[in-house]
């Protein structure tokens, strides 16, 4: 159904970040444009842009009327969203199975019953035919009963709860939305990040999300689903990157001011690259303790990425506990003296009230 | 061209058609109107039963309710209604006196009913046990209150028509609006039923 | 003693609020002192503002939708223009604490205020008057509804200039629309007109209900009433059954930000999923409030103009009624991204496209009413076949949404927006195009001209599919809604053809005020004497147009569906009485202005926190409808011979006027 144009083909090919992407887009101006070298093109910047902008507009109106250029979703790097966009172009499918022949017939009794064309015929009193009307009460019935089944299965095995089939050990990421950032712990190394998260290709990511501000939800298109995160609770998702690479990701729900800037890079690595990635966070000389936190969890627009070491234990779980219950409860790096009670870890207290 | 007819072709003969509202479309439009105040009702207990056990490590509803002391409330709202009853049984006979006395002793009811539940609310609060203690107690404050001010609303509405029946007697308009208010009432009692069991009964029990 | 209200609540320096409002100030004052001039505020006050005519309230509705509309479209366009040009992190011009603003504003206004008003003013129009009814079941209410709807207005409009709005999207998702996180009044703005104008619609819902049920004329049994008219039913049972919902989700957040309560709050065991359920239980039956009178109509007009009784009436009833009930079943396909069990999610996704299998049949019912008829292509007929078409293509998005697995990546997206624009601008608003060409002429006695309608026939089209195949696209490609600004340059072009549909669409709008204007300047030539202008099938065509405030000098006998039509047929259609009997009609009444203005201060004071104030407003209120219960002069006799003056000015014997060519009614009337 998407048929892509050259232009296109060549913008598809995986928009790896946002560098790489200009880059690619550089290279097809400078092959749009054979008057340039390539050398030229990066200096003469100004006739960059201008070209550039007319082979954008050329792009998007062939994109508008052929569809499929450039979407990280219909041009997904892991499992999850490989099946996703499938499923995408099955509904489609099926649906443009009923939908193209109604275009089609309004178009055409349009054009054939004008009043002008007095040839067709007319039966002014004509408004009910029983075999009709069980054809089209039965087709979408049909196309609707596949669908529901397509659904129903599809619901399941693509439940962002439900942990992904490999022979590789999942890793678990803790994503906790702030205002505006995202926070990731890695429980198992220690270590956290604000606005990058990195994992193995090939290996199913276990992700648990939170937020400890309002809702925002948690969404690397070119991986596949998104879900809410939202305080005081956790959701789950399971997702895996196929192939090494940089994946835009985002909170795609509206979450106030800093919202558009809430983005933050998805990177696969290989299994080197990640244990380096590790040790990077290892190596930083700030330690994610309580007040740390607290002093992260303030808003804070376009946060730069950074990493962490010594993650304070059980601090994701602590994250939403501040909202499960006891108005006692204290909010984290807020010392408080009932927070002493509160906290079972001793030496977590001491760490906030130092 | 245009054929003349006469006048009383079928129903046209009168002015008084059934256009003229004879009571009955009042009735149904208030009846599609406490249908929706039940949704507005619902959604409220559909609201406490979400919320119930969100106490948020402050009271429940066993340490809190006093259920004798609601039972008596329950007790005068009834009677209240029974009472209603009786002056709407006097309406019908055309007796506006006895419905002026019969609505008086509804509304010392209905006043009673607010006034224990005002007393009870002003108790929780002083107790600590206000609706920001929780999100139980918010919707518990909230449904509850939602009813006596309804409550509210009727005895205002009582008055009203007390005022209304010694001016104008029993006519039309009268009828068709004590009607309403009975309708109201007695609606009112079912929804504090609903109350009493959902809230008081499960939350002590 | 004025709250939280000071002088530095209104943002002077704010170059573009400022500026709107100098305009504003202007451009009122302008009308307000040519009002004055001519000398028209009596006749404004007696004849339009206190009315109860059901008609005159419809037409108030349908300007009050259409002034927003201009409103909600400024939004609009000043969106477009920020996501066009905010490409690759540059600020654009608009900072997000305005732009926030404005896409929340533009969804509450064209939903609340656009087209809610449309619908219900197109009901109050049409609907008594294919039933045969005089009026609907409560005038005064009728009244009140609309007023009540004007302060909700009112209060979004002021919020412009007077502090600020909620900047929390359309449906004010908590815990971001609590006190915490929302401290200034915007979130109160929100609340307070969407009780006042919800009260409104609740009380219209009602009405309707009633009138539809008890004031059918003799006759006419459920199975006869016309589509437009069924569809309105089962819209303002959906009313009554869905706006109780709204006002306790508004009242429970008003309740946290209040009286410091805890329902939706993160803190204390308050449950910010419980709101988003309680709206979207409102949110979804909403939809189909305002999709279905759009159906309706464009029942009556594919009929009309293809000369034929519409294809499968009962079908299509069944559709409406099976709709109707479907559509409390779906709500979760709003959020199936907030974590529930598969099972859950399979279930409401196949809810949902259940839905699209009554929809796809009315879809059929109006390609086959087009089959074998002979179409005249009018302006309503136009934006019916541009509806089929675009509504297609927006139900067959939407079903794809429905299934949850494809949601988890589209949701939230541009994809969506796209989606519901296309189903809301392509159903719904072009459906009330085409309603309001339609049934014009019946309000004002003469049609609206041809040429400007069609120029801003095309520039709505073509603007719309250029503003917005572009968001399913950008949708695809991982662009998120409510952005204001953006890192990858890759959409930007998108977007830049988006703004540019949108300008479409702005001299689409453009087109549509010149053909009100050269409409009512020329409507001599365009006069339609007949009461019957496009050779229609219903009742409504068979009173004068514009319909004389009592409707029906006599009610019409119903014995078969499409009964005017039959009439026609039968050459019994236009008769003269010998004699009219006297008419019961309501008298007009300004208690409904006085409760809506009072209203309007309660919720004024209430979103400041002037405490006397609300309590004044508050009084006012109960206070008016009080006094109107006393009062017993609310009707009076219109007498037979007054009836018969205004029958006999019309009923001039005319050539040819019993007999009626489908063919080419419609250009018979000189």
């Amino acid at each position: 159904m998407f048929v892509r144009g050259m232009l296109c083909a060549e913008f598809q090919r995986g928009i790896m970040s946002r560098t790489v992407q200009c880059m690619l887009r550089r290279d097809i101006l400078c092959r749009s444009s054979p008057r340039h070298s390539p050398s030229v093109c990066r200096v003469e910047s100004y006739v960059n842009k201008r070209s550039l902008c007319a082979l954008r507009w050329s792009c998007a109106s062939v994109a508008v009327f052929l569809g499929g250029c450039n979407m990280d979703v219909l041009s997904p790097k892991g499992d999850i969203g490989i099946q996703e966009k499938s499923l995408i172009l099955i509904a489609m499918g099926l649906m443009l199975v009923v939908v193209i022949p109604v275009i089609a017939m309004t178009l055409y009794f349009a054009w054939r019953y004008r009043a002008s064309n007095t040839k067709a015929t007319y039966a002014p009193k004509w408004s009910h035919s029983t075999a009709i009307e069980a054809v089209v009460w039965t087709i979408p019935c049909i196309i609707i009963a596949i669908l529901a089944t397509i659904t129903w299965r599809t619901s399941h095995t693509l439940d962002p709860y439900k942990p992904l089939q490999s022979n590789v050990k999942p890793i678990t990421i803790q994503a906790v939305a702030l205002d505006w950032k995202w926070l990731f712990i890695y429980p198992d190394y220690g270590v956290a990040s604000v606005n990058e998260v990195a994992f193995p290709a090939g290996t199913p990511v276990h992700f648990e999300i939170t937020s400890d501000s309002v809702m925002n939800a948690f969404f690397i298109p070119q991986l596949g689903s998104q879900i809410y995160a939202m305080a005081g609770m956790n959701t789950d998702l399971n997702l895996m990157a196929n192939e090494s690479g940089k994946f835009e990701g985002l909170s795609s729900n509206y979450s106030g001011e800093g919202f558009s800037d809430m983005h933050f890079m998805a990177v696969a690595t290989s299994q080197q690259g990640f244990t380096d990635w590790v040790n990077k966070a290892k190596a930083s000389a700030s330690p994610l303790d309580a007040q740390t936190y607290h002093a992260l969890a303030q808003p804070s627009e376009k946060q730069p990425v950074s990493y962490y070491t010594s993650v304070k234990p059980d601090l994701y779980n602590d994250i939403i506990k501040q909202y499960m219950g006891d108005m006692n409860m204290g909010r984290i790096g807020e010392p408080s003296p009932s927070q002493a009670s509160a906290v079972p870890s001793p030496n977590d207290h001491a760490k906030a009230s130092e | 061209m245009s054929n003349v007819i006469t006048a009383d072709h079928g129903t046209v003969a009168h002015g008084h058609d059934e256009h003229h509202d004879d009571g009955s479309k009042t009735l149904l439009g208030f009846w599609i109107y406490l249908m929706s105040d039940c949704l507005i009702f619902s959604a409220l207990f559909a609201t406490f039963a979400a919320l119930a056990n969100a106490t948020a490590g402050g009271p429940t509803g066993k340490e809190l309710f006093d259920l004798p002391y609601v039972g008596g409330e329950t007790l005068l709202l009834l009677v209240s209604s029974f009472t209603f009853g009786v002056a709407m049984l006097n309406m019908h006979a055309g007796k506006r006196n006895k419905v002026m006395a019969w609505l008086f002793i509804t509304f010392l009811f209905g006043a009673s009913f607010v006034a224990m539940e005002v007393h009870e609310f002003a108790h929780l609060i002083n107790e600590g046990a206000g609706p920001s203690r929780s999100a139980f107690l918010s919707s518990y404050f909230t449904l509850v209150g939602t009813h006596g001010l309804h409550v509210t609303c009727g005895l205002i509405w009582i008055v009203v028509m007390m005022d209304m029946v010694r001016r104008f007697g029993l006519n039309d308009a009268v009828t068709r609006r004590l009607s309403c208010l009975s309708l109201f009432w007695h609606f009112l009692d079912v929804v504090w039923i609903c109350v009493f069991t959902i809230v008081y009964l499960r939350g002590v029990l | 003693m004025f709250g939280k209200l000071s002088l530095s609540a209104i943002p002077f320096h704010e170059p573009i609020i400022m500026g709107t409002l100098l305009m504003v100030c202007l451009g009122g004052a302008a009308l307000l002192g040519w009002v004055t001039y001519q000398r028209k505020w009596g006749y404004l006050w007696s004849e339009w503002f206190t009315t109860v005519d059901h008609k005159r309230i419809g037409i108030m509705y349908v300007i009050l939708a259409l002034v927003m509309l201009l409103r909600g479209f400024a939004d609009a366009i000043m969106m477009r223009a920020q996501q066009a040009i905010a490409s690759a992190d540059a600020a654009g011009y608009l900072p997000p604490h305005h732009y926030d603003q404005i896409f929340t504003a533009h969804g509450v206004i064209m939903i609340f205020f656009v087209a809610m008003p449309f619908v219900v003013g197109l009901m109050n129009l049409v609907v008594p008057l294919q039933i045969g009814a005089r009026d609907v079941a409560y005038p005064f209410l009728n009244s009140l509804s609309y007023w009540l709807t004007a302060s909700g207005v009112v209060l979004v409009m002021l919020s412009m200039f007077v502090g600020d709005f909620a900047a929390t999207g359309w449906l004010a998702y908590p815990p971001l629309s609590e006190l915490k996180f929302s401290p200034t009044v915007g979130v109160d703005y929100y609340i307070w007109a969407l009780q006042l104008s919800g009260l409104g619609t609740t009380l219209s819902g009602i009405n309707f209900v009633v009138t539809i049920l008890r004031m059918r004329t003799p006759g006419m049994k459920l199975m006869q009433m016309p589509v437009f008219t069924w569809t309105a039913l089962v819209t303002n049972i959906l009313i009554v059954a869905a706006f109780p919902v709204l006002t306790v989700a508004l009242a429970l957040l008003a309740a946290d930000r209040y009286l410091d309560m805890h329902f939706f709050t993160n803190e204390l065991g308050g449950n910010a999923m419980l709101y988003i359920n309680l709206i979207w239980i409102w949110g979804h039956p909403e939809v189909y409030i305002l999709i279905l009178p759009a159906f309706g109509a464009f029942s009556e007009i594919v009929a009309t103009f293809s000369g034929k009784p519409l294809f499968g009436y009962k079908s299509m009833v069944y559709a409406t009624a099976g709709i109707g009930v479907l559509s409390f079943l779906v709500w979760l396909h709003h959020f199936f991204t907030m974590g529930s069990g598969a099972d859950v999610n399979a279930f409401f996704g196949i809810t949902t496209m259940i839905i699209s299998v009554p929809t796809g049949v009315k879809l059929f019912n109006w390609l086959f009413t087009m089959y074998r008829g002979r179409i005249r292509f009018t302006l309503p007929m136009m934006w019916t076949v541009a509806f089929m078409v675009t509504f297609t293509i927006g139900g067959m998005t939407g079903v794809l949404m429905a299934v949850p697995g494809a949601d988890f990546v589209l949701h939230n997206s541009l994809f969506l927006i796209a989606h519901f624009h296309n189903v809301i601008i392509g159903g719904v608003l072009f459906g009330m195009f085409a309603a309001v060409n339609y049934w014009f002429p019946k309000a004002f006695g003469f049609k609206l001209e041809e040429r400007w309608g069609k120029a801003s026939f095309w520039c709505w089209v073509v603007g719309f599919y250029m503003a917005f195949m572009p968001l399913y696209v950008l949708g695809l490609m991982g662009m998120t809604r409510r952005m204001n600004h953006y890192a990858n340059p890759a959409w930007q072009p998108y977007l830049i053809v988006a703004a540019a549909g949108a300008g479409i669409i702005a001299l689409g709008i453009g087109f549509m005020v010149l053909q009100f204007v050269v409409s009512i300047r020329n409507r001599a030539e365009n006069r339609d004497l007949t009461g019957d202008p496009w050779g229609g099938r219903t009742l409504e065509w068979s009173t004068s147009s514009p319909a004389p405030f009592y409707n029906f000098a006599v009610l019409p006998q119903v014995e078969e569906l499409d009964q005017f039509w039959a009439d026609k047929e039968h050459k019994r259609a236009y008769r003269r009485q010998e004699r009219y009997a006297d008419i019961h009609m309501p008298r007009n009444t300004g208690v409904g202005v006085f409760m809506a203005a009072f209203g309007t201060v309660l919720g004024f004071a209430m979103i400041w926190h002037i405490w006397w104030l609300a309590v004044a407003g508050l009084l006012g209120m109960v206070g008016s409808f009080i006094t109107r219960a006393y009062d017993t002069d609310v009707d009076y006799y219109v007498p037979g011979a007054e009836v018969e003056k205004i029958e006999r000015a019309r009923l001039i014997p005319q050539p040819g006027i019993d007999h009626v060519d489908p063919a080419k009614a419609g250009q018979k009337v000189a």
